[in-house]
């Protein structure tokens, strides 16, 4: 047998191992490999640090490879071990352990280091970067004692880490040495209206401010800047830039710039010495961002295994911020030039701008903000330096829809190129895998390669390169939103069956219409119960088997397996019997928190399972359906009984509307509220149905949304009277439970059927007397849940019992 | 102590008819805790009550087959093998589960703890 080549990678990180599994899957045993990494940890998503940062996920989640496909693969891993010597004559590495291994080929993918001002007090402890696990750890056990952090640097990584500050409950100062954040992403419009949405959260800036010193004696105090003013702060992390990892590679003779010199292939000026990552600089260019580094990887995997290969000839890069509550876009060459003309679109009601730069009739760059869904579609006209002449400028920016496809055409792409950067997933494998497993949806691919798992940005791509491989096959059966994996059918398919078919059963629905899955799964099951109680309310005997736990509970089950507890509190209307009795309960069963919700209800959190029905007995009040697809609240102001500008009883209109509504099962939850008038102190602007009085009159808004896609409630009607009110959101909300797929906020649902759509079914009077017709079926079946488990042993012993064996 | 076929460790922990079709029941034996399933097939299946994930509590997981989703962030859990299906990874513990005379019985103790109990 012969001798193994041995192939040595400095440095475990996203730009190292990602070549690895390249040269694995090309080239199989051709490879002794072995890696080392400073860092005590399996090869993991550096970029998805953010959002573990800010509590969406734990450092477990992001691991991309652990040690036991190391071990599979025999990769032999040296984790804490840095490499501080390469001998490139005798072709050995050396550790600060101690080992030394032989190579017969070298990657040098050491990534880099975050760039530290040398501020005088930059060595004071709580001054730290932001780059590891261990950084992000220290920060969340910082966050536990420390109540104000300062983050120098207003660029991507310094907002992520902000954001995440807030999401442990600090306090948080940008500092920004320019006038406008992420100025090197972003134009100033575009910079602004992110500042601006920031601040709305909760951020602080202070621009044009240069720091000049970091205050404190042990610890970090404050810091100073060169302007003479100062902040408080009890911590700092630094995010002004990064300074790629060459050191190793300068003092063992190899070419180094800013980054290691490589040529199209990866090639350093030392022979079987390659860099890949961010250390390395192409062109002299350095990229410090994971789209590119992936393209080189795969560069250099097929140069290593000596498969043919198209130069690697730099890259067009994009910019997405991974916050919460904000999208932003940025991509290619975005500033206006002389020779540039730019197409733009800005909507400051809705918070949209978009902006395409477009030089010699090719679009060159884009900035999108509030709404990115066109940035994969431009990145690709970016890239494939896309002729525009002859395109409707305005349709450039528009969804592509029968616009020519608008230059998206994946087919263009080569196999090589990324279609989901967080997961640095290709086009050929995407393409691989729906071929080699039979995929035919969105999900099935991104349970398989898991493109589109973390940030979902790419599910445009993906659904692209199902219709590109799957051809006609996929216009047939997978372009449709399947209710999930069980079946071909889609939602509207199934309830006309359950009405044709006459179908009163959850498994009878499965059977029937030939689910793949006998018993279905935890999102069909649910949709199913949900359709069959709309479509026949009256005979529907709910499955609570197939209902989600907390509306088979009753209670919103709580991460560590307690429940919280809200009962109804009409239009968020209370008296002092009822607070008695809530403040004996919680006492009584030592609830360990009572907070306010932002419904204007009172949540009881942490109670036991087995304490529940008893609690409910004792409360005596209706549950507020805190926890369902259904009804939630109506929200009030108070109006004109004591609000000195109100024009109407808002709080008497909201208790009417949730009495009226209250219990009513819906495809996602319905939020409401009454305001007495604009002014909109009960937020009406932003529920699934909000009510603001005029003078005489009120307006209803539909649509709005305040959760993570802020969206504005669109008027759909204006009316005169209370009773008016009761009967067009009787009319609205039957609507939206026939047409709305199941878990479709009535934001998603006013967007896909339209708002004029809405208006026209709500000042249809016939239309509209025949859903207030159904709606009445609907509700006279309503019963209180809390009511029916106290009442029956049978459901206290099947779902709130525990057993405690001996 | 539930004695079942002469092997104490066994632990009687239900009547059969009494654990409700197609859901989960918590059981708690001294520090641990289970989730004791009744499938549609009428089969009785017991894994440790939490999902290796984020703790999430099984027994109140939707049911379908002999899988359960857990109810905290929807991982699917083999209840036969404990083990969770892809995408996801990870494992919780099963216990060997017996029916005799309308009983149900979960193998909960170690054997050093049945020498004990002798
Ligand atoms: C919080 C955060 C969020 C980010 N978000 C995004 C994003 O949304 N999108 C995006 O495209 N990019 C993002 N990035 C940037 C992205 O993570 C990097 O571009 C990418 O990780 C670089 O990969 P790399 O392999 O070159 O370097 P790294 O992933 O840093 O890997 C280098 C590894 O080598 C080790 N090492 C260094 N020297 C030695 C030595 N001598 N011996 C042994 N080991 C050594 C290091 O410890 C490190 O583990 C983000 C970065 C951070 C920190
Ligand atoms: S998961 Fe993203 S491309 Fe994939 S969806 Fe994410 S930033 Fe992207
Ligand atoms: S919305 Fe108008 S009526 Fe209601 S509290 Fe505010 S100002 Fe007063």
């Amino acid at each position: 047998m012969s001798q193994k080549e041995k192939l040595v990678v400095i440095g475990n990180g996203m730009a190292g191992v990602n070549t690895v599994e390249h040269i694995l899957k090309l080239a199989p045993n051709q490879f002794d490999i072995t890696i080392f990494g400073s860092e005590p940890h399996p090869n993991y998503n550096r970029i998805l640090l953010s959002y573990v940062l800010a509590g969406d996920s734990k450092v477990d989640d992001i691991v991309i490879n652990s040690y036991e496909w190391y071990e599979e693969h025999g990769i032999s891993l040296y984790t804490g071990e840095t490499i501080t010597e390469i001998n490139t004559e005798g072709k050995t590495v050396t550790s600060d352990k101690g080992t030394s291994v032989s190579y017969d080929k070298l990657i040098i993918s050491t990534g880099s280091d975050p760039f530290m001002l040398p501020l005088p007090g930059a060595d004071k402890e709580g001054v730290i970067a932001y780059r590891t696990i261990q950084d992000c750890e220290y920060m969340m056990e910082a966050a536990k004692n420390y109540k104000k952090a300062v983050v120098i640097g207003g660029g991507l990584l310094g907002l992520e880490a902000a954001r995440g500050f807030l999401n442990l409950g600090m306090k948080v100062d940008v500092v920004h040495i320019c006038d406008a954040i992420m100025e090197r992403q972003l134009d100033r419009t575009a910079s602004k209206m992110l500042q601006d949405s920031l601040e709305e959260q909760g951020m602080n800036f202070l621009l044009s401010k240069q720091t000049e010193k970091i205050l404190g004696k042990k610890r970090v105090t404050g810091l100073k800047f060169a302007d003479g003013s100062k902040v408080d702060a009890d911590l700092v992390v630094m995010a002004v830039g990064i300074r790629p990892n060459i050191q190793l590679a300068k003092d063992s003779g190899i070419e180094v710039n800013r980054g290691i010199v490589v040529n199209d292939y990866l090639e350093t000026n030392v022979e079987d010495v390659f860099a890949v990552g961010e250390c390395a600089e192409h062109r002299g260019i350095g990229y410090g961002l994971v789209a590119p580094l992936f393209e080189q990887g795969a560069v250099l995997a097929k140069k290593i295994a000596d498969v043919d290969t198209a130069p690697y000839e730099g890259s067009v890069v994009y910019t997405k911020l991974k916050v919460s509550g904000v999208d932003v876009f940025s991509g290619g060459d975005f500033n206006d030039a002389k020779d540039t003309k730019a197409i733009k679109i800005e909507d400051e009601f809705s918070g949209i701008y978009k902006k395409v730069v477009v030089r010699d009739n090719k679009i060159v760059g884009a900035v999108l903000f509030g709404d990115t869904s066109d940035g994969n579609r431009l990145m690709q006209m970016i890239r494939n330096e896309t002729d525009i002449t002859g395109f409707e400028k305005s349709a450039i920016l528009q969804e592509p829809g029968a616009n020519a496809g608008g230059g998206s055409s994946v087919a263009d792409m080569s196999d090589d190129e990324i279609i989901c950067g967080c997961n640095g997933v290709s086009k050929g494998a995407i393409c691989s895998a729906i071929k080699e497993q039979g995929l035919t949806s969105v999900e099935e691919v991104k349970n398989c390669t898991t493109a589109s798992r973390s940030c979902g940005g790419c599910k445009p791509l993906v659904s692209d390169l199902l219709e590109y491989t799957l051809g006609d096959e996929f216009d047939k059966s997978a372009q449709k939103e399947t209710m999930c994996e069980c079946t071909d059918l889609e939602k509207d398919e199934i309830v006309v069956q359950i009405k044709e078919k006459g179908l009163s059963h959850v498994r009878e629905v499965m059977s029937v219409l030939g689910w793949k899955n006998e018993e279905g799964c935890s999102k069909c099951r649910p949709a199913i119960n949900y359709y069959l109680g709309m479509v026949h309310p009256e005979q529907y005997q709910d499955d609570s088997t197939s209902r989600f736990v907390n509306e088979r509970m009753h209670a919103n089950i709580q991460k560590d397996g307690t429940y919280s507890v809200v009962p109804r509190m009409y239009g968020g209307v209370t008296n002092p019997t009822d607070l008695k009795k809530i403040a004996t309960v919680a006492e009584k069963y030592n609830v360990p928190k009572v907070k306010i919700t932002g419904g204007q209800r009172i949540d009881l959190l942490g109670v036991k399972k087995e304490d529940l029905t008893n609690m409910w007995e004792e409360l005596d009040m209706p549950s507020g359906y805190a926890y369902g697809k259904a009804v939630r609240t109506v929200k009030t102001c108070v109006g004109e009984e004591f609000c000195r500008f109100g024009t109407a009883d808002s709080m008497g209109m909201g208790i009417q509307i949730e009495k009226r509504f209250e219990r009513l099962n819906t495809p996602a939850k319905v939020k409401m509220a009454v305001s007495g008038c604009p002014r909109n102190c009960a937020e009406s602007g932003i529920k699934d149905l909000g009510v603001v009085a005029i003078d005489g009159g009120w307006e209803l808004y539909a649509g709005g949304n305040g959760g993570v896609k802020l969206r504005k409630g669109d008027l759909v009607a204006t009316v005169k009277t209370e009773e008016e009110v009761i009967e067009y959101t009787e009319a609205y909300l039957q609507y939206y439970r026939e047409t709305g797929v199941y878990g479709e906020r009535t934001s998603e649902w006013v967007d896909r059927l339209g708002v004029q759509h809405i208006q026209d079914i709500l000042l249809d009077e016939e239309k509209r007397e025949e859903l207030c017709a159904r709606m009445d079926t609907a509700l006279s079946v309503l019963k209180d849940p809390w009511k029916e488990a106290v009442e029956s042993e049978k459901i206290q012993k099947d779902l709130y019992e525990v057993i405690e064996a001996k | 102590m539930g004695n079942l076929k002469g092997d104490n460790s066994w632990v009687e922990v239900a009547k059969y008819d009494d654990l409700p079709v197609n859901s989960g029941k918590t059981v708690r034996f001294k520090d641990k805790e289970l989730a004791v399933f009744r499938l549609t097939s009428g089969k009785i299946l017991a894994i440790e009550n939490r999902c290796p994930h984020k703790d999430g509590v099984l027994a109140e997981g939707i049911v379908s087959g002999e899988y359960v989703f857990c109810p905290l962030h929807d991982r699917k859990i083999d209840l036969t093998s404990g083990l969770v299906q892809l995408p996801d990874t990870g494992c919780v513990e099963t216990f060997d589960v017996s029916v005799e005379d309308g009983k149900v019985y979960i193998a909960l103790l170690e054997k050093s703890e049945i020498a004990a109990v002798k």
